[in-house]
């Protein structure tokens, strides 16, 4: 029979191959899918992996959902491993997104340039403050950040609604639940004429580029990590858990606010109840199969971005439900928790030959 | 060399307890390599080995709660497969662990009544654990909650417990490193009753003096290999300590030292326990002068814990001037402006306290040391991996580099590492507790060496330990710590163990404060009667 058994040391091997393993279980597994639904499983792995990137303009599309998932796994990274279990990024992106539709709605005909900054970072602020309830909850009474977190989820779509529904709705809009749309001044820069993706996907860049040397370069990220990993070794130092509770929720909060702003300013254009699409929670799988790394989120974000296409493509070319879109996040970071027992395990076969003689069994009775 | 056997055997008899061949791998070490024991009925036999010898691995198979890869076990000449713990008791094996598994909320008749496999109502339970307790000695009031129980009462619970199942075999594993001087003579007392009624008793130790005044017989371990069976009655420390460890521990050249002026002083320190089962500190007054070496000695549990934290600066709720580091007033002050001061500590726990168990060992020279750091906290990591080259290499670590993680060193490895780690950052004060504890013979030599010559460049030393050998080894002034309070301080020359011993039941000149009283009357004493 099969046996775990623990390693003397993490495989280096294993950190590395298992997102590559459990993305090719998660391929065979939505293969089988496909053929269970009476898809031709080619065209369905198309829809998903080629399809999305195919042309610029696909890599554009590519890029403009991988943005706020990159910029909110950040964050998060910070949180995760600092073991703060921030997973309400998703109210986050959603606050920032009304604080920067707030600010694009004073624009006028007459505003300058100025406009663009000032929304981002009223969007930082905006996700800072939700994720600063949290921290501030977590700090003075020690209430749960995980249930706290995700309760202020279901408060910023409410203050979405109530705003959107109420005093910002379109005057002239039939009455439709949206705000008017935001002055063309306030749009986020294009990277290129004729395409959606716009300087967030940089700022995102350079996002990754920072947290890199704020984890692995400065003292302020590895006494962040050091809570994370031993909290008496960090009392032991006297790094301050207060410090890294605060610290971990601004940063994460900061940059899922920047990724609602980037959104509401950019392929939105103007606030409607439709903001929360889901990025915060799908960037909780991005943070954890790019291990928590800068660079591997990276290259995650992108692949979380290709089964969002993937999963509009699937509706419209093949019938299939977007829901699909939601069953392959899933899988990928199901079966990436099941690899990473790899990393600590290893599989042997161990036979079932009893140590000493079978004519030692009936010893134990007579004992009796 | 044949033990002589203190009930003599019909010389037909078959060994209470026979293993052929034990063997044991785990992935990364062989624990057990081929191991052989035999041990008679009656007989105090020895299992004396180093930390990572592999005696526990071999406990642990005799009681059933490891299987081992190879090897027969033999009762009474009939062999045996031992599957758990539970089958061992029924074969009549029973163990006292090092770590007590007793429920600290519930009442010790309870706990007994827990761990008895068979169902008997809890008022015989209490009648039988005062028939034993009153048989052998071990007083203890069965309707007592554990949590009031000092360790060494816990420990008689335990044995208790084990009683109760009328074993023909004992395992005792490291039983006196919970108890002062007094208590271990009460307790070989009873050891030595259990083996004369014909109980076998094994006997897990690396005191070489214990094992010589208790047992009859003596299997010594190496590396998880046998290297010697012997009589401990007729060897003497060295020939024991060459079978154990391949040689004789190096002598430490103890010099007198030149003492300067005070650099830690400790004033009426008073804190009342932050966690339900802690220890009150109360009136504690303590000074630490340049140039000399300071022990405290104590059964663990007595205080040494919260005094650690209020000195370390990780507990920071004493008042200003209690604690006072180089004439600055320091009682409020956190970990790193103590260490500022020129304050260093190593802390009883390695791994996930002294050292970050997943990190490398030039990123835990980080938790304490500021050299390789620039402008704003930027890590320099060439100067990082620098400083940890010197010091593996100054400290004689054997590591897989710089970069190794720190869980991946031998405990003897880490401790050098981390001792070297403060001593390297040349401190005017070093406190550390249990030095040696769970360290290999030579990485302890070495250790006592460090800071006796720390010492000698005048810094100031406060050592904590458990263990009186060490204390008197290397310190210069002894206290002794005992239910939250600090015994005065005696000279090395003038301490004894007898006098030591009875300072750590509390009983020093001026202790019977009345605290005293009341102690005794909320039972929450720490006190080996």
């Amino acid at each position: 029979m099969f046996k775990l058994e623990q390693r003397p040391q993490a495989s280096k091997l294993w950190t590395y191959g298992s997102p590559v393993l459990a993305l090719a279980i998660t391929v065979l597994i939505g293969v089988c899918l496909f053929v269970m639904l009476g898809k031709d499983p080619v065209r369905g792995l198309q829809a998903f992996f080629w399809d999305p990137v195919k042309s610029t303009y696909a890599l554009g599309e590519l890029a403009v959902k991988a943005t706020p998932l990159l910029l909110i796994a950040l964050g998060l990274a910070v949180c995760f491993r600092s073991n703060v279990w921030n997973i309400g990024a998703e109210g986050q992106f959603v606050i920032g997104a009304v604080a920067a539709g707030g600010v694009a709605l004073l624009a006028d005909k007459t505003t300058g340039p100025w406009i663009v900054p000032a929304i981002l970072v009223a969007g930082m602020l905006g996700g800072m403050v939700w994720a600063g309830i949290v921290a501030l909850l977590r700090d003075r009474f020690n209430a749960n950040e995980i249930l706290v977190s995700l309760m202020l989820v279901y408060v910023a779509t409410l203050v979405l609604g109530f705003l959107v529904y109420g005093p910002w709705k379109d005057p002239m809009g039939y009455n439709f639940p949206q705000t008017k749309t935001f002055e063309r001044v306030t749009q986020i820069p294009k990277l290129m004429q004729g395409m959606r993706t716009n300087i967030g996907l940089l700022l995102a860049l350079a996002a990754a580029a920072m947290l890199w040397i704020f984890l692995f370069r400065t003292r302020a990220g590895f006494a962040l990590q050091v809570g994370g990993l031993a909290p008496a070794a960090a009392r032991y130092a006297g790094f301050s858990s207060r410090r890294a509770l605060w610290t971990a929720l601004l940063i994460s909060g900061a940059a899922a606010g920047l990724a609602g702003a980037l959104e509401v300013a950019g392929p939105l254009g103007q606030l409607t109840p439709y903001v929360p699409a889901g990025y915060g929670f799908a960037a909780i799988i991005v943070a954890f199969v790019g291990r928590l790394h800068p660079v591997g989120m990276i290259f995650s974000a992108i692949l979380m971005s290709m089964f969002y296409i993937g999963g509009e493509l699937a509706q419209s070319r093949l019938g299939l439900p977007k829901a699909l879109t939601g069953v392959f996040q899933g899988l990928l970071l199901f079966t990436l928790l099941a690899c990473d027992t790899l990393v600590a395990y290893r599989v042997r076969w161990v036979s079932r030959t009893p140590v000493v003689p079978p004519a030692a069994a009936p010893a134990v009775k007579e004992a009796r | 060399m044949n033990p002589p056997d203190t009930v003599p055997l019909p010389a037909a008899a078959p060994p209470r307890l026979q293993l052929t061949g034990i063997t044991k791998r785990y992935p990364a070490v062989v624990a057990n390599n081929g191991i052989s024991l035999t041990v008679g009925a009656g007989e105090v036999h020895a299992i004396l080995g180093e930390n990572g010898a592999g005696k526990s691995t071999l406990m642990k198979i005799i009681y059933g709660a490891v299987k081992p890869d190879e090897g027969r076990i033999e009762v009474d000449g009939k062999p045996v497969h031992i599957r758990n713990p539970q089958e061992a008791r029924q074969l009549g094996i029973a163990m006292v662990f090092q770590h007590f598994s007793l429920f600290d909320t519930l009442s010790v008749a309870e706990n007994v009544w827990l761990g008895l496999d068979k169902s008997l109502p809890l008022a015989e339970v209490v009648q039988r654990i005062e028939s034993t307790a009153h048989d052998y000695g071990l007083e203890v009031d069965p309707h007592r909650p554990v949590h009031t129980l000092s360790v060494g009462e816990m420990q008689r619970v335990e044995i208790i417990r084990a009683l109760l199942t009328h074993p023909r075999v004992l395992i005792l594993d490291e039983p006196t490193s919970v108890l002062t001087p007094q208590a271990v003579e009460k307790l070989f007392v009873v050891l030595r009753r259990l083996a004369s009624e014909g109980c076998s008793i094994l006997y897990i130790s690396h005191k070489l003096h214990e094992i010589r005044s208790l047992c009859t017989a003596c299997t010594v371990l190496r590396g998880g290999q046998v290297t010697g069976v012997c009589n401990p009655a007729v060897e003497s420390n060295a020939s024991l300590s060459r079978l154990m460890i391949g040689s004789e521990p190096p002598e430490l050249t103890h010099r007198e030292s030149q003492v300067g002026a005070s650099v830690l002083r400790v004033q009426g320190l008073a804190l009342p326990r932050s966690e339900p089962f802690g220890v009150d500190l109360q009136g504690i007054h303590l000074d630490v002068r340049a140039g000399e070496v300071v022990g405290i000695a104590g059964v663990s549990g007595n205080g040494q814990k919260e005094l650690l934290y209020a000195l370390s600066g990780e507990d920071t709720r004493a008042a200003p001037e209690m604690v006072q580091i180089a004439g600055r007033e320091a009682g409020r002050l956190g970990p790193g402006r103590r260490r500022a001061l020129g304050l260093h500590f190593v802390p009883e726990e390695r791994l996930g306290r002294g050292a970050v168990p997943s990190m490398g060992l030039a990123h835990n020279l980080l938790l304490t040391r500021k050299t390789a750091l620039g402008k704003g906290g930027w890590i320099r990591m060439g100067q990082l991996q620098e400083q940890a080259r010197a010091i593996i290499a100054r400290f004689n670590v054997k590591a897989g580099g710089p970069n190794a993680a720190a869980q991946s060193l031998s405990g003897g490895n880490l401790q050098k590492f981390i001792v070297g780690r403060e001593i390297d950052a040349r401190p005017k004060l070093l406190i550390i507790s249990q030095p040696t504890w769970g360290v290999d013979v030579g990485a302890a030599a070495q250790i006592r060496g460090a800071i006796l010559q720390l010492r000698d460049e005048g810094c100031a030393v406060l050592v904590l330990s458990e263990e009186l050998d060490e204390l008197f080894e290397i310190c210069d002034r002894l206290h002794v710590v005992a239910k939250g309070r600090l015994s005065p301080s005696v000279a090395r020359a003038d301490a004894t163990v007898q006098q030591i011993g009875e300072w750590m039941s509390g009983l020093w000149d001026g202790a019977a404060a009345p605290n005293a009283a009341q102690n005794a009357a909320r039972g929450g004493a720490h006190v080996q009667a």
